[in-house]
């Protein structure tokens, strides 16, 4: 347990690295003069000169990134030449914003997800399964940003109903994360559908018939116990998701987390803030990989070391 | 020995869509007794046993004949009726005995369930009957192993906890499909002593199973099914000794035994029928070594034979007649 424990550990912290790689990579390769950007179009060619030079830009790329790398463990992405202050802090800052849109997305992901692959199921080859395979099916093929504006023209423009925009209301929430839990909403409904057809056609479930237990019980006890374990492991995943596809959602609700800090501050070459930001997402998402393994030992009983 | 009938099935039949999986096969198991079904895969023979729990496939069908438990029309109960009778009156155990442990519950909660939920026993008293008829079935250290999932046991105690749960609310007849099949041969013997102690203690048993030793140590009369019928039917020790249909003849000769190592182990030539497309007359005939032109047309009825058995086959005295010689 312990040393595989330490094995995904240490894979973690190789993509980590890799992402960390990348981003830096990529920031160096983007066309604009860093220092250009901070002195403004002002600044004399000394100044620029001498900017750089205290940004060492002059320097191999290889020593750059390994000052680099120091700087990231530190948490030190620099300052924010836009909003002023360390531009880590700045992330932070908004990271409340999108865990609470992630986290009612996931909220409504399960709440919906789980119960219509369920119905689904038991109702398989009828209209209700069909319909929710549609439902998913749509769900998952339209582009967030076109749902999201939709649901803007009708529940806020049309029936004003719900805001549009973040207003500091709860209700606020309930576009976004509806926008942003939809796909995932579909997938985890057929997920949930499939995997209870194929429990309901095993073995242990005529036994449990045999045994002389009611529909509910064998259903709710011994059917969904072994549905749950593949569908809590990928809602690991589905919040990793939430808080990439935040980017988009936020961008379109004008809701103040990382994602729509990420877009302006690339928009506005303030890449201090956008790496940070980068960074962050790509630690959410490694870091809830990793707990999904974790979890699986908790959930069934028959994943050992040897079947890892 | 005998005190009268406990399961009767009387020309059953059992349809999935247009295919005919059981053609009227009727069968007997008195009380305290044990019957064997014994044929190749495809013979219908599991069909029949799931018909008489009710635990059909959906999309098999009892399409006729009848099935009553002490007198009890089961066919004409309402389907919560059927089930309260389920684990109560009638059991079932599996060949496979981890597929047919749910892999995420512990093996004390699937055994304690029967007495939760079908006797309203609380969780604590639940658990500890779970424990007694853990250790009654000869697993060692039964209140720790409670704790255990399916997959942290042997084949062997898999199929003990199986027998527990099956019989932990005392019915009266346990279906037991092919037991020990899935089993190594020692733990094979163990599995049958400890159903031998439960037929003792009065427990019926219909016994599903293509090995005829597994038969010959369980049970005293036996079916022998072909095709989705029923082809021979008497006591175990007549049939054994000289069997009337040459189906049975050909299973005898195909299975290892101190009666065929003699002659040599003979596999019965060419493969089941397809149900969709059954030969006329006798199913059997054309792999029968017996067959004549009339066999090729006419069905053959089972037919009570003198010594009280039955036979599926037009030339069943010539068989008889023929193993007589052959044997000696």
């Amino acid at each position: 347990m312990i040393h595989y424990l330490v094995r995904r550990l240490a894979q973690s912290v190789l993509l980590l690295f890799g992402a960390i790689t990348i981003v830096f990579l990529v920031l160096r390769v983007i066309p604009g003069d860093p220092a250009a950007l901070i002195l403004g179009s002002q600044a004399t060619q000394a100044d620029l000169a001498a900017k750089r030079a205290e940004l060492g830009l002059g320097d191999p790329l290889l020593l750059q990134y390994v000052r680099h790398l120091g700087d990231v463990v530190r948490l030190d992405f620099g300052d924010s030449w836009r909003l002023g202050g360390d531009a880590f802090a700045a992330v932070i800052d908004r990271l409340p914003a999108t865990i609470t849109l992630a986290g009612f997305a996931l909220g409504f992901t399960l709440a919906l997800g789980f119960p219509l692959g369920v119905y689904a199921a038991r109702h398989k080859g009828k209209l209700a399964d069909r319909a929710v395979s549609y439902f998913s099916l749509t769900g998952q093929a339209l582009p967030a940003f076109w749902v999201g504006i939709m649901l803007v023209l009708i529940f806020s423009r049309t029936l004003n109903l719900l805001p549009a925009t973040a207003d500091g209301s709860a209700v606020a929430l309930v576009l976004p994360a509806f926008t942003l839990a939809l796909p995932f909403l579909g997938w985890l409904a057929r997920l949930v559908r499939n995997g209870t057809l194929e429990e309901l056609g095993r073995d242990y479930v005529r036994t449990a018939r045999a045994k002389g237990l009611s529909e509910r019980v064998v259903f709710n006890i011994h059917v969904l116990r072994n549905t749950l374990t593949p569908v809590v492991t990928v809602l690991g995943l589905i919040l990793g998701h939430f808080i990439a596809d935040a980017v988009i959602i936020e961008q379109v609700f004008a809701w103040p987390g990382i994602g729509s800090l990420m877009i302006e501050s690339i928009q506005n070459r303030d890449y201090a803030v956008a790496e940070a930001a980068i960074i962050l997402i790509a630690v959410f998402y490694i870091g809830l990989n990793l707990l999904v393994d974790l979890l699986y030992f908790a959930l069934d009983p028959r994943v050992t070391l040897e079947t890892v | 020995m005998s005190d009268g009938a406990l399961l009767e099935v009387s020309e059953l039949a059992v349809a999935f869509g247009d295919l005919r999986a059981v053609r009227g096969v009727s069968l007997t198991v008195e009380k305290g007794q044990t019957l064997a079904i014994v044929g190749e895969s495809g013979s219908g023979k599991s069909i029949t046993s799931l018909a008489v729990m009710g635990l059909l496939p959906a999309q098999a069908k009892v399409v006729g004949g009848g099935i009553t438990l002490d007198g009890v029309s089961l066919l004409d109960l309402a389907p919560d009726e059927l089930r309260r009778l389920r684990g109560e009156e009638l059991a079932m155990i599996f060949q496979d005995p981890l597929s047919a442990l749910n892999p995420s519950l512990t093996v004390g909660y699937q055994i304690a369930e029967m007495f939760r939920r079908r006797r309203g026993a609380s969780r604590a008293a639940a658990n500890e009957r779970a424990v007694e008829a853990m250790a009654e079935v000869g697993i060692p250290d039964a209140a720790g192993r409670a704790r255990s999932y399916p997959h942290e046991f042997s084949g062997g105690m898999r199929q003990r906890i199986m027998i527990a749960m099956a019989l932990a609310l005392e019915p009266r007849l346990l279906i037991a499909d092919e037991p020990t099949t899935a089993l190594d041969v020692t733990v094979q013997a163990q599995i049958l002593r400890l159903l031998r102690e439960r037929q003792r203690a009065g427990l019926a048993m219909i016994i599903i199973s293509h090995d005829l030793g597994v038969v010959a140590r369980t049970a005293q009369s036996v079916i022998v099914m072909y095709a989705g019928q029923a082809v021979e039917s008497g006591t175990v020790a007549e049939v054994y000794d000289a069997p009337a249909h040459p189906y049975t003849l050909g299973l005898m000769a195909a299975s290892p035994s101190a009666r065929t190592s003699r002659r040599g182990i003979r596999p019965i030539d060419g493969n089941p029928p397809d149900q969709a497309a059954l030969p006329t007359g006798c199913a059997f005939h054309p792999r029968c070594p017996f067959a004549r032109e009339r066999c090729r047309t006419e069905t053959p009825p089972l037919r009570r034979l003198p010594s009280g058995r039955a036979s599926a086959c037009h030339f069943a005295e010539e068989v008889l007649a023929h193993d007589r010689t052959a044997g000696a």
